[in-house]
């Protein structure tokens, strides 16, 4: 590493850290602590809708009795109704299999797209992003246009032959899985497609030139190379999808909620602050180990950037 | 020997078409004169007339637009002086927390980031509007700000900033000089894809927001659920419009930029 000239510490310095560190702490971690202690609230029938409210004029006495009437009494309720275990269960299992899912589109549409001409390669990747850049929103929209009854989908199979009474897709799993890997798959192609492009070629070359079969060196040679851009891909899509809304309530059934949906109902429709807030804790307890990782990875990556 | 097989292509062919055919599809039924959206009664702008007719819509449209120009510049400010102070001022205290401060919104679920910051709204008692929701943008868009201008601020050769710092110019004359040309196309398209994510956001702006300040999204959603409406294919595919002519006029700008900095650099490369 090169020596640095004049670094200093001054004022202004350190107000490039500062701002965007206050905001942060302010805006991202000071609210994680509210959802804790509104968690260990009761429901009432006041303004703001839970009890105890810690009121700062009460002096220590106050802050004591405050403490005192916490209690974990949301979470007992969690754990005793099998409607939030189910919620759970379900959150993981969708987001498991739409990450295999994704990475069996996602990496062969990465690796054409690597192996590709190098003129057309920007072209190409500007094509995956563009779909990121239109509304979320409205590319669900999309899909509930194509699966409803008589939507398109069912008209093509219908003139077709392929079945004779049109099927429901819409609230099906089916659909969830198609919205799912529809808006998610620019997540798992970028940052597979980054490692496959850094990847040098020469290493194919002589695996092929030494009389290994193309299968056994992709799997010996490429497959290894591009794992960190598969993890990235993979922790990308798998940690959002957990506690996704918009595509289950708007594609998926109603028989079994999403974790995401269910924490939305107990906010919208329950009013259940405190027990939407100790759902929202447990989802956080469930996703804090891929989180963390992921957010190493991102960290070890920039270092060695530097 | 770069071999494009006909796997490579077939899947590239399959996965762009997996990509646009649905927005295609949305696009051509919002000029469908018919009422139902799977049977196509001939070409009419009748949805589109509607459209501009929709008040309440319009209104919305207009208070997305303003949170989203608001939220994106004061997520570029924010999101790039973090960029800076990740990779520029090496190690300081905490810079654990905060990095894990910037990373972790990127794929923290939506929920938990708007439940959050709604029970923070309401226990420092400020009235949710307008202005909560530019807030709450502000904070889920400024990180993915940060990620695109660091790794700008990593790629580029930093001698030039040296050279600056050793020929004496102030190290804040030499961010304006030097650094803040050379990073500026990651400034725009950090802004750009704040706006977006702001201009998309349905989760997030439904919790923090509040009487008078119902987005787009929140609209279209509620609408949706009451079933598929050939005006909102339309107001779909204006958003659709007005987004990918921002991006091919950010490419195009970023082209010629580059373009005129080589020609700058290599005057006499043929």
């Amino acid at each position: 590493m090169t020596t640095r000239p004049n670094i200093d510490r001054s004022w202004h310095v350190r107000l490039v850290v500062l701002v965007p560190y206050c905001w942060l702490v302010l805006f991202f971690l000071a609210p994680f602590l509210i959802v804790l202690k509104i968690s260990l609230s009761q429901t009432a029938i006041a303004q703001p809708p839970y009890v105890p409210v810690l009121d700062p004029a009460g002096g220590w006495q106050g802050f004591r009795q405050f403490v005192a009437a916490l209690s974990f009494e949301n979470y007992a309720f969690i754990a005793s109704d099998w409607l939030y275990l189910a919620s759970y269960l379900k959150s993981l299992e969708v987001a498991a299999v739409s990450t295999v899912l994704l990475l069996l589109i996602g990496f062969p549409l990465a690796y054409g797209i690597a192996r590709a001409p190098r003129r057309w390669q920007p072209a190409l990747f500007m094509l995956v992003v563009l779909p990121f850049w239109t509304s979320f929103l409205i590319r669900i929209y999309a899909w509930v246009n194509i699966l409803q009854r008589d939507g398109l989908l069912n008209h093509v199979l219908l003139a077709l032959g392929v079945v004779g009474e049109p099927p429901a897709w819409l609230s099906t799993d089916t659909a969830v899985y198609i919205g799912i890997v529809y808006s998610y798959l620019p997540f798992m192609v970028l940052p597979i497609y980054a490692t496959l492009e850094k990847m040098d070629e020469a290493l194919i070359e002589a695996a092929a030139d030494l009389g290994c079969p193309w299968w056994k060196a992709f799997w010996l040679v490429t497959l290894p190379l591009s794992l960190p851009g598969v993890v990235a891909g993979a922790l990308l899509c798998f940690i959002p999808i957990v506690g996704e809304f918009v595509i289950p309530d708007l594609l998926g059934s109603s028989q079994t909620m999403m974790i995401g949906q269910t924490l939305w109902t107990e906010f919208f429709a329950n009013k259940d602050w405190p027990v939407a807030s100790a759902v929202a804790v447990v989802l956080l307890c469930l996703l804090v180990v891929p989180i963390v990782f992921y957010q190493q990875m991102q960290a070890r990556n920039l270092e060695e950037r530097r | 020997m770069r071999r494009t097989s006909l796997f490579n292509i077939g899947s590239v062919a399959l996965g762009l078409a997996f990509l646009y055919l649905p927005i295609v599809i949305l696009v051509i039924f919002s000029f469908n004169a018919s009422r139902l959206v799977a049977v196509w009664g001939g070409w009419s702008t009748r949805w589109y007339v509607e459209l501009i007719n929709d008040t309440a819509m319009l209104e919305s449209a207009w208070v997305t637009l303003r949170i989203a120009v608001l939220s994106a510049t004061a997520a570029t400010v924010l999101g790039t002086l973090a960029a800076i102070a990740l990779a520029r001022l090496g190690r300081f205290r905490t810079r654990v927390v905060f990095s894990g401060m910037i990373y972790a919104p990127l794929v923290m679920p939506e929920v938990i980031t708007g439940l959050s910051l709604l029970l923070l709204f309401v226990a420092v008692d400020i009235d949710r509007g307008f202005w909560t929701v530019v807030i709450a943008h502000t904070t889920l868009t400024m990180c993915f700000v940060t990620v695109v201008v660091q790794s700008r601020l990593l790629s580029f050769d930093r001698s030039l900033e040296e050279a600056a710092l050793n020929l004496g110019c102030p190290p804040f004359r030499t961010f304006l000089t030097v650094t803040l040309p050379l990073i500026a196309p990651a400034l725009a398209s950090g802004w750009m894809l704040a706006f977006t994510l702001s201009l998309d956001d349905l989760v997030v702006a439904s919790f923090t927001t509040g009487p008078g300040a119902t987005t787009l999204p929140i609209r279209i959603y509620s609408e949706i659920r009451l079933g598929v409406k050939p005006e909102i294919n339309a107001i779909s595919t204006i958003v659709i419009a007005i987004v990918g002519a921002g991006i091919v006029a950010a490419s195009l700008l970023a082209k010629f930029h580059d373009l005129g900095r080589s020609r700058d650099a290599r005057p006499a490369a043929p």
